[in-house]
């Protein structure tokens, strides 16, 4: 059988997608069900005085109004933080109070007042616009940089600052800095986005009250983990009587992993009256509600010696983190982003200060990447401000200073196991025919365009995460993953996994290393996930994770299966378990020509006896059944690295900027599916160019989303990219057995420096993210900028 | 309300429906065709995309009412014999899709542009699939799979 990990094999998944059978939350209609639509805030702040529903309660088909007070009544508890940071005086971080619906009052545009359940969707609509909420409207607090100095938006929470962190040696990195040859300064700012996957968050509550179950079909990242919050700290239900299911869900990146309150209210609501309630979203709602990303105002200082060599980085950090501390919201701008602000450079010395502040706009989380986006972007743009000061050329400033030997304890926290940083340097230098970039610029200049390159050589932490570690700083839970292997009677295997596959390809690559591993052809694998009645508890898909924590689990139920087979194989062949050899799906004991393959173990595990002319007897001891589960817990963060370099082309007349050429060399330990790695860079290299050049939540000054619609929000398009170059590298990562480390951030993490890099070469003066036409155009023409020669 | 006559994948379908009645909503929910898809409700996302009359249509602003008398193809109705039509099969070999959500418009789209041209250049494909947004594959497999597809077809 030829080797599937590592082969370009086609997905498993793509036939039902391609054909309209696809079955996403939407899709899903129940019997008997009914129809939500919530009443929303129109304002970004203010008090409830009251909420009157006697109108809408009695237009047609309208079945139950729920408000905030309905909730309480009923006890049902509030979103909650999953991570506790603790501030650098010792005090824990101040949260505020997020009850699913509101109760007093309402803190950002689109905030959840009440739900309106109807007998059909237009009834839902057309009654939602009846209910009469009386606000009494108060100022907003809008900008990242004006909260700490604005009215507190929250009794008891000053300055709205929810938690001050530090990281590393403040004292001993000003110290360091004093000493430096040269000081460079930037700020910077990391531009808010709307994550926007493209199924619009949808979620469906069915309580069946004959046996008190209770099932909620949505659209999420880690449908165990969301059972495991809504039931412990949101009381929906017990955990042995709820189920949830996240079946084909239309992309994440973050914006999916938390329970909602979309999702505790519907499913509660079903509870009550016993109906399914189904919500879908529209964009609109989704661009209001789904989790934001990023924002964050910086302030960073890189000490250098004449030598070129990086002495000290210090940064000052400002994370808007929304109305609400969202379940991953304190984590991303601190843990996730504080110990990669020095990259994968070797700075001996630094240190990471974190304001984290509350403001009246939708909740800030995780958005691919999380955290290490935001100090990816700091980090390399320094460098290449640094490199420019210096007076050296931007790749060999940036090897003098990569950490070259490994383990590497950085001055920050993490330990980091292996890497080859000149690799994928010197690989993207050859791939993206540097040496010629001189030429490309003066071709670009004879069309009239201004053209820079950009470098961005970064890193990430990812298979999230050590349980010990994490649950050491904060983490309300462990990060293990886990895996079922089941192999059936008639020889084919069903695999369960906690992982959560939206769009990544999880029942191919999972296949895949199950497949070699067993010697079962693929077509007989089928991989499960999504669905907390049928596999083992799992911690879901973030943060790079799922092949390196979710694959490692899988690889070690099928290593157990092989164990359980050679006893019974050894049993059979009249052999002993230690002389039995496994390899390429059959057991053979040694030194003779006896064998038996593993579609006849497992024949036998489950029909131990004599079954017509077949015989196949357990040995003494060994349980009938061919079904194993693993649970792992991974030693370290891994570490994937790479080398970006972008070239832009900036039309003088317009200032529009053009991605002309972009390369792509990335060191993700090892592959299994090649196919499906570049396919994730692609993705992630579309979102983070769509950061630097195009994308932007925006809110006006009372707190109203201006960019709440596709005609003011720009997605990237199809004619907004070239063909990417993209080439790699292998370092395996020692932290797990199968050497991975995660691809699904990297491009989104890499390409924001690289790009924005690139149009400052190209413009000569710093431009903030997003690099719109009119911003280039504004910098253009205040620099006075001599055109080239068309 | 108002009657339609309409033939959809091949099948004649007389149905009283509201005036109001969005073609998307009427495939989804009163015909199950769940394939086509609503990402944004306004037109610009492209998910909905299905074929009315040989062009491509967005869906979810379509009124099933204007559609009298016409003949409408969507996702589902795009394979014959069990077997998939190349762009499908194109875009399985290319990886032009990670979540499938964008996907049935995206191939519906597509189909129509190599309907009307028959070997674009890479400019004309990506000018073409301006008005379908993926926000999983950065176009590249999709780009890669329309080219392949029109080596084929």
């Amino acid at each position: 059988m030829a080797n599937l990990v590592g082969s370009k094999v086609e997905r498993k998944e793509d036939k039902r997608f391609l054909t309209g059978k696809g079955q996403y939350t939407a899709d899903i209609n129940l019997v008997h069900q009914t129809y939500a639509c919530f009443v929303r805030s129109p304002h970004a702040r203010a008090k409830i005085n009251k909420i009157d529903i006697a109108k809408a309660s009695s237009a047609p088909g309208v079945v139950k109004i729920l408000t905030g007070d309905d909730l309480a009544k009923d006890k049902i508890g509030g979103l909650i933080a999953g991570w506790k940071i603790v501030s650098q005086d010792g005090k824990d971080m101040k949260v505020p109070p997020h009850p699913p619906l509101a109760k007093d009052s309402v803190n950002y545009v689109g905030d959840h007042v009440a739900i309106v359940i109807a007998e059909t969707l237009e009834q839902a609509k057309n009654a939602a616009e009846l209910v009469n909420v009386s606000y009494k409207i108060q100022k907003a607090v809008v900008k990242t940089e004006d909260a700490m100095n604005s009215d507190a938006i929250y009794e008891g929470i000053d300055r709205n600052l929810c938690f001050d962190f530090l990281l590393g040696d403040k004292g001993k990195t000003d110290e360091a800095l004093s000493k430096a040859d040269k000081v460079v300064k930037l700020d910077l700012i990391n531009n808010r986005l709307i994550p926007n996957a493209m199924e619009p968050r949808a979620s469906i509550g069915d309580y069946n009250p004959s046996s008190e179950q209770l099932t909620l079909y949505t659209t999420n990242q880690n449908p165990h983990l969301t059972r495991l919050v809504l039931s412990a700290f949101n009381a929906i239900a017990p955990e042995h009587k709820f189920r949830v299911v996240a079946p084909d869900v239309g992309g994440g990146f973050g914006s999916k992993i938390y329970p909602y309150a979309e999702d505790a209210v519907v499913a509660w609501a079903s509870k009550k009256i016993e109906r399914p309630v189904k919500w879908v979203a529209e964009r609109s709602e989704s661009f209001l509600s789904d989790c934001h990303g990023r924002d964050h105002i910086t302030h960073v200082e890189l000490g250098i010696k004449n030598d070129g060599k990086m002495t000290a980085l210090k940064v000052e950090t400002i994370a808007n983190i929304g109305a609400y501390a969202s379940l991953f919201a304190t984590v991303t701008p601190t843990y996730l982003y504080a110990p990669l602000v020095i990259g994968l450079y070797d700075i001996p010395v630094a240190s990471c200060n974190v304001k984290a502040v509350f403001t009246n706009t939708a909740p800030v989380d995780a958005y691919r990447g999380a955290g290490r986006p935001e100090a990816a972007f700091l980090i390399e743009r320094i460098v290449t401000e640094g490199a420019k000061e210096i007076g050296m050329d931007q790749a060999e400033f940036r090897k003098k200073n990569f950490i070259n030997k490994f383990p590497h304890q950085q001055c920050l926290i993490h330990n980091i196991d292996s890497g080859d940083y000149a690799a994928h340097l010197d690989k993207a230098l050859e791939v993206g025919d540097y040496k010629n970039f001189e030429n490309r610029r003066t071709q670009s200049a004879k069309k009239g365009k201004l053209r820079g390159i950009g470098f961005s050589t970064y890193i990430e932490a990812c298979g999230i995460a050590p349980s010990a570690v994490v649950m050491s700083i904060g983490a309300g839970v462990g990060l293990w993953e886990s895996a079922e292997v089941r192999f059936n009677a008639t020889g084919n295997v069903s695999v369960f996994t906690g992982a959560h596959s939206h769009g990544q390809g999880h029942e191919t690559t999972f296949a895949q290393i199950v497949g070699d591993r067993l010697g079962v052809a693929i077509e007989n694998i089928d991989v499960i996930h999504g669905d907390t009645d049928k596999g083992p508890f799992g911690m879901g898909t973030y943060g790079s994770r799922s092949l390196a924590v979710g694959g490692t689990a899988i690889a070690k139920a099928c290593d157990k299966i092989i164990e359980k087979g050679k006893k019974v194989a050894a049993h059979m062949l009249e052999g002993k378990p230690e002389d039995i050899e496994f390899k390429a799906g059959e057991f053979v004991l040694k030194n003779s020509n006896k064998k038996k393959t593993i579609g006849e173990i497992a024949f036998a595990c489950y029909l131990p006896g004599q079954y017509g002319e077949i015989k196949s007897p357990l040995p003494t001891g060994v349980e009938p059944g061919l079904k194993e589960t693993a649970f792992y817990d991974p030693v370290n963060f891994s570490f994937p690295a790479g080398t970006h370099i972008c070239e832009v082309e900036v039309d003088q007349d317009t200032g529009e900027t053009k991605v002309a050429k972009y390369t792509a060399v990335d060191d993700f330990g090892t592959i299994i599916n090649p196919m499906i790695v570049e396919g994730q860079v692609y993705g992630g290299l579309a979102q983070g160019i769509g950061q630097a050049l195009y994308e932007n939540g925006h809110y006006d000054e009372s707190g109203q989303l201006t960019t709440a619609s596709y005609m003011d929000y720009t997605m990237p398009r199809a004619d907004n990219f070239p063909q990417f170059k993209l080439d790699f590298t292998t370092t395996p990562a020692t932290s797990n057995p199968l050497g991975a480390k995660g691809c699904g951030e990297a491009g989104a993490i890499a390409a924001p420096p690289a790009v924005m890099n690139a149009v400052i070469d190209a413009v000569g003066t710093d431009v903030s993210m997003p690099a719109t036409a009119e911003k280039v155009w504004n910098a253009l023409k205040k620099k006075g900028t001599k055109k080239v020669a068309a | 309300m108002v009657a339609v006559n309409i033939t959809i994948n091949g099948k004649k379908i007389s149905k009283d429906i509201q005036d109001n009645t969005l073609l998307s909503d009427f495939l989804r929910e009163n015909l199950s065709l769940t394939g086509t898809h609503i990402g944004c409700d306004t037109s610009q996302c492209g998910a909905c995309t299905i074929h009315l009359n040989g062009n491509s249509v967005k869906s979810c602003t379509t009124l099933v009412a204007d559609c009298e008398g016409g003949e409408i193809t969507t996702i589902e109705g795009l394979s014959k014999n069990g077997k998939m039509h190349q762009m499908q099969e194109s875009f399985k070999k290319h990886h032009g899709l990670q979540c499938g959500f964008c996907t049935p418009g995206m191939v519906m789209s597509a189909i129509d542009l190599l309907e009307k041209k028959k070997n674009p250049s890479e400019q004309e494909i990506r000018d073409w699939l301006e008005g379908n947004i993926c926000r999983c594959t950065g176009y590249q497999g999709i780009v890669a799979a329309v080219k392949d597809a029109a080596s084929k077809m």
